[in-house]
């Protein structure tokens, strides 16, 4: 019989051990619950619903059936030639056609308002990616991107995990329906400095998650002039420019510098998806699109570690390249979307909850903090815990997207049918009438 | 003697840095040239325009705009603009080879692809494309929603399956330890993140392919020792190299984490035998430090000897077995370079964990995933084509060979992947890098064939040039070797 002996054992790296991934936070949490208990119409109508999961499936038919009825996209285009050149196709420049259709449909999202050079897409397997990536080209570890709150917890995880990058919070509060201010971004900015981070570009979402709202046109201006005055960068992330209800009522950054004539251009860059606007997150399809050409050219080599399989992109540059199908998905979807935000507001303000007036996005930013116990993030997570495990839905309560405010919570309408939003309201009208009779017999 | 690993691990410092591209875009034009009835009069490629096109779609803008916001080092690339690996990409983009329409052009022997057995592939999908995808009945539920980051269950089902028909062997791939990935190189660059921190370092064994230190260097700022192998051992790894060179890494304060080899190797195509993969797992455990066995060739082993998988070795091993990660490479596997897929295979749950949440940078497109689920699992179609493919690259690597031979250049007996590696020092006028260098140029001016030198692979031996040969037919390696000839001629 041997000794026993302990050795060392081969450790791992930092970023292996780091908690930066996030996933121990209530919104994944959330997630876990709904996966031990799904909801299902039929087979489980008591489960946890989820309305964690911006996800759109609310113009699934239209997908189906334009890919029930091109079966050649799926086979890599006809005869050989075409075959061969696809299958063999791994260059980080992408298709030129699914280039050259990706900036068309971006064009057409944004209403024909601004033209996009496919010459500057780089493509990447997903916003995720192509945030992280950005990331990766304008900063160093150690540095700082400034990034209005709330924001998508994800970005805890994608601006910071392996890059090593701080996120400093732009904070912003319901006086003003969370708009960014100038004075805000000062703030940030020095507090960036307090802390020695050397602070590198400003992040945006717009439309914003979880907000649910357009960045003004004065306000992104205004966004545009502060950083051009402490020379750092501007990402815009665009992915849910698609998404908007009324197309007149999106202001992309592109549209602010054509009317510049493109002065200062070289500090901002798009990121945008096929995900959220046409509801194929399993394709994983991104974009950076960049007007300075050193990102572009980095971005690019970059990409190598994040290609969409060329499979992905010639059924893609068919789809997006048959107008038709383009403009009748990007109308019908903006309506489907505000019909079922119409129908959660209402269904909401029935049981007394109002929620901040929003115009795009699949989901919207609910304010329960009268029925908090205590205007805390305690007090909040009390509540969102009670909704998950009584009430059986899963929302994402504020503090997991940084907000600095008690009481608010994202609410996905967008990822079922409209039956089972119904149910998910009846259940929310109950919950809120059980405690404000137990508030009242007390 | 019992040993007890627990499990563990600290340490510190992130960061990422410089790298040197991979995929040359020249391939696409390339084929654009092959495949449609075109002359030389076609478009130059786009990274000859590209800036000039970027340039004018702001037109007012000056190409070097005032206080232009600062962009971080990363965004240098290790490659020199005027490496041989750039400008022999140009020179085959400007005048691309083509055996009827082109058949006085630049011809491409520096890019490692096999497209041997396309023609099964192309067949299936035409036949099985779309159901495979869309299933039957056609329903895009299985591609348009979210799906786990790392890879549908199902495919990682598919894929322990495929290796172990690839290995001809029975062993077990357990799909819960899968983690895949968009392609072969973002695999390998996760794992550098898992497994090492900003300025340590994972021995190598050279020559390697070149671009392959920057895909472990770039971003993560993790450095390569390479381990030099060398032609009196024809180029098979020596563990007394490997003692060696960890203990020199160490002198200089060097902090290794691991070790990458690559298996079949590239560009020698040597395959470990079943000793050395026994003496490296004890020189890690020695050292305390991992294995990344990259194995992205294993179904392209054609040779006489057996190929054996790291995989293969762990069977036997009950203990310690945090330290081995696979890397397989499937779109490699089936030619398909366009489907971008690969896997991790590791040993270490933490590892597992840790490169399933780094997946989501680097994923599989749903639709690619549904694809390679449905051709794995066609059972006949793999078999017939890994053993058809297995033929092919055999006769190619024979006939390129002999063709050498003849004109008194010797190569390494290769056993695996899709080039040769010849000895031309006898070609060079001064042995050394300068050399090589030199004949190199000949080679692409006077010959016009693109090969890879042997300095662009980290070989300390002047005078090595890898030539990829899986892309071609036999008459071209006719043309190639006449070539070659012409170099000859013109020395005399």
């Amino acid at each position: 019989m041997g000794i026993e002996i302990e050795q060392p054992c081969v450790e791992l790296s930092n970023v292996a051990v780091s908690e930066t991934h996030g996933e121990d936070s209530p919104y994944f949490a959330g997630w876990k619950a709904y996966d031990e208990n799904p909801y299902d119409e039929l087979s489980n109508p008591s489960g946890v619903i989820q309305m964690g999961l911006a996800e759109n499936q609310v113009s699934f038919d239209l997908l189906e059936k334009y890919l029930e009825e091109h079966p050649e996209a799926s086979t890599w285009g006809k005869g050989a030639p075409g075959f061969r050149e696809n299958a063999l196709f791994q260059d980080y420049h992408g298709l030129k056609t699914f280039r050259t259709a990706m900036a068309t449909f971006m064009e057409k999202v944004r209403g024909g308002r601004v033209k996009f050079d496919p010459q500057r897409v780089v493509l990447t397997a997903g916003a995720t990616a192509a945030n992280e990536l950005l990331t990766f080209i304008l900063a160093n570890p150690g540095d700082a991107l400034l990034v209005p709150t709330p924001y998508y917890p994800g970005f805890d995880r994608d601006l910071r995990w392996r890059t090593g990058v701080n996120i400093v919070p732009i904070h912003c509060d319901s006086l003003n329906n969370f708009q960014i201010t100038p004075e805000a971004l000062e703030c940030a900015y020095k507090d960036a400095e307090a802390m020695n981070f050397k602070v590198r570009g400003v992040l945006i979402t717009n439309p914003s998650n979880p907000l649910g709202i357009t960045i003004p046109r004065s306000v992104l201006e205004e966004i545009l002039d502060f950083v051009t005055r402490k020379n750092i960068h501007l990402v815009s992330d665009e992915i849910y420019s698609g998404s908007v209800f009324s197309s007149s009522e999106f202001t992309s950054v592109a549209e602010i510098l054509e009317g510049r004539e493109y002065k200062n251009a070289e500090r901002v860059h798009i990121v945008y998806s096929l995900s959220k606007d046409l509801g194929l997150p399993g394709f994983r399809v991104g974009t950076i699109y960049s007007y300075n050409d050193k990102v572009v050219t980095t971005a690019r080599r970059m990409s190598s570690f994040t290609l969409i399989s060329s499979q992905t992109q010639h059924l893609l540059a068919s789809m997006l390249s048959d107008e038709k199908f383009t403009e009748n998905y990007i109308e019908t979807n903006r309506e489907r979307l505000r019909k079922r935000y119409e129908m959660i507001i209402e269904g909401l303000r029935s049981a007394g909850i109002e929620c901040l007036k929003g115009n795009a996005g699949l989901f919207c930013w609910m304010n329960m903090s009268p029925l908090l116990e205590k205007p805390t993030r305690e007090g909040e997570l009390k509540l969102w815990n009670a909704i998950l495990h009584q009430v059986k839905l899963n929302i994402s309560p504020g503090s997991s997207c940084h907000s600095s405010e008690p009481g608010w919570f994202r609410v996905c309408f967008a990822n079922m049918t409209e039956h089972t939003l119904e149910i998910a309201l009846q259940r929310i009208r109950h919950f809120v009438e059980r405690i404000r009779t137990q508030t009242e017999s007390v | 003697m019992r040993v007890i690993v627990p499990l563990q691990g600290v340490v510190q410092g992130t960061g990422g840095l410089f790298w040197g591209s991979v995929i040359p875009c020249a391939l696409f034009y390339f084929l654009q040239l092959l495949f449609k009835t075109k002359t030389r009069h076609h478009h130059p490629p786009s990274n000859h325009n590209h800036h000039s096109t970027l340039h004018r779609s702001l037109s007012p803008t000056p190409r070097h705009a005032t206080a232009s916001a600062y962009v971080s080092p990363r965004a240098n690339s290790i490659t020199a603009a005027n490496s041989p690996y750039y400008l022999g990409l140009h020179r085959v983009a400007d005048d691309p080879y083509h055996q009827t329409h082109n058949p006085q052009g630049v011809i491409q022997l520096a890019f490692d692809q096999n497209t041997l057995s396309l023609d099964l592939i192309q067949e299936w999908i035409h036949s099985n494309g779309t159901a495979a995808m869309l299933g039957k009945p056609l329903s895009v539920s299985g591609i348009v929603p979210y799906q786990p980051l790392h890879g549908f269950m199902e495919l990682k089902l598919a894929v322990a399956r495929f290796m172990s028909r690839v290995l001809e062997k029975p062993v077990f791939f357990n799909p819960s330890r899968m983690v895949l990935t968009a392609g072969a190189t973002s695999a390998i660059e996760i794992l550098t993140f898992c497994l090492a921190d900003h300025g340590n370092a994972f021995l190598v064994p050279t020559p390697l392919s070149p671009g392959f230190d920057g895909v472990v260097k770039w971003r993560t700022g993790v450095e390569i020792v390479p381990v030099p192998c060398r032609s009196t051992d024809d180029f098979n790894l020596s563990i007394t190299s490997l003692e060696r060179t960890f203990n020199q890494a160490k002198k200089r304060g060097q902090k290794v984490r691991g070790i990458i080899m690559t298996n079949p190797s590239n560009p020698a195509g040597k395959l470990l035998n079943r000793e050395t993969l026994l003496d490296l797992l004890d020189f890690a455990r020695e050292k305390n430090i991992h294995i990344i066995s990259n194995e992205m060739f294993a179904g392209s082993s054609y040779g006489d000897e057996e190929f054996v998988s790291m995989a293969e070795i762990m069977e036997a091993e009950d203990h310690d077995r945090d330290r081995v990660h696979i890397v397989f490479g499937l779109s490699n596997e089936l030619s398909v370079p366009g489907l971008k897929a690969g896997a991790i295979y590791s040993y270490n749950d933490n590892v597992v964990a840790a490169a399933s949440k780094l997946a989501r940078f680097s994923t599989v497109s749903a639709p690619t995933q549904r694809l390679l689920i449905s051709m794995l699992s066609d059972t006949s179609f793999v078999q017939k084509f890994i053993e058809v493919n297995k033929l092919r690259l055999r006769k190619m690597y024979d006939t390129f060979v002999a063709g050498l031979k003849q004109l008194g250049i010797e190569c390494t007996r290769s056993s695996g992947g899709f080039c040769c590696w010849a000895d031309m020092s006898s070609l060079i006028r001064s042995y050394n890098e300068k050399g090589e260098l030199e004949l190199w140029d000949r080679l692409l001016n006077v010959s016009k064939i693109n090969v890879t030198p042997g300095s662009s692979c980290h070989c300390i031996e002047p005078g090595w040039f890898r030539f990829c040969f899986a892309t071609w037919t036999e008459k071209d390696v006719c043309v190639v070797m006449e070539r070659i000839q012409r170099i000859y001629d013109a020395t005399k």
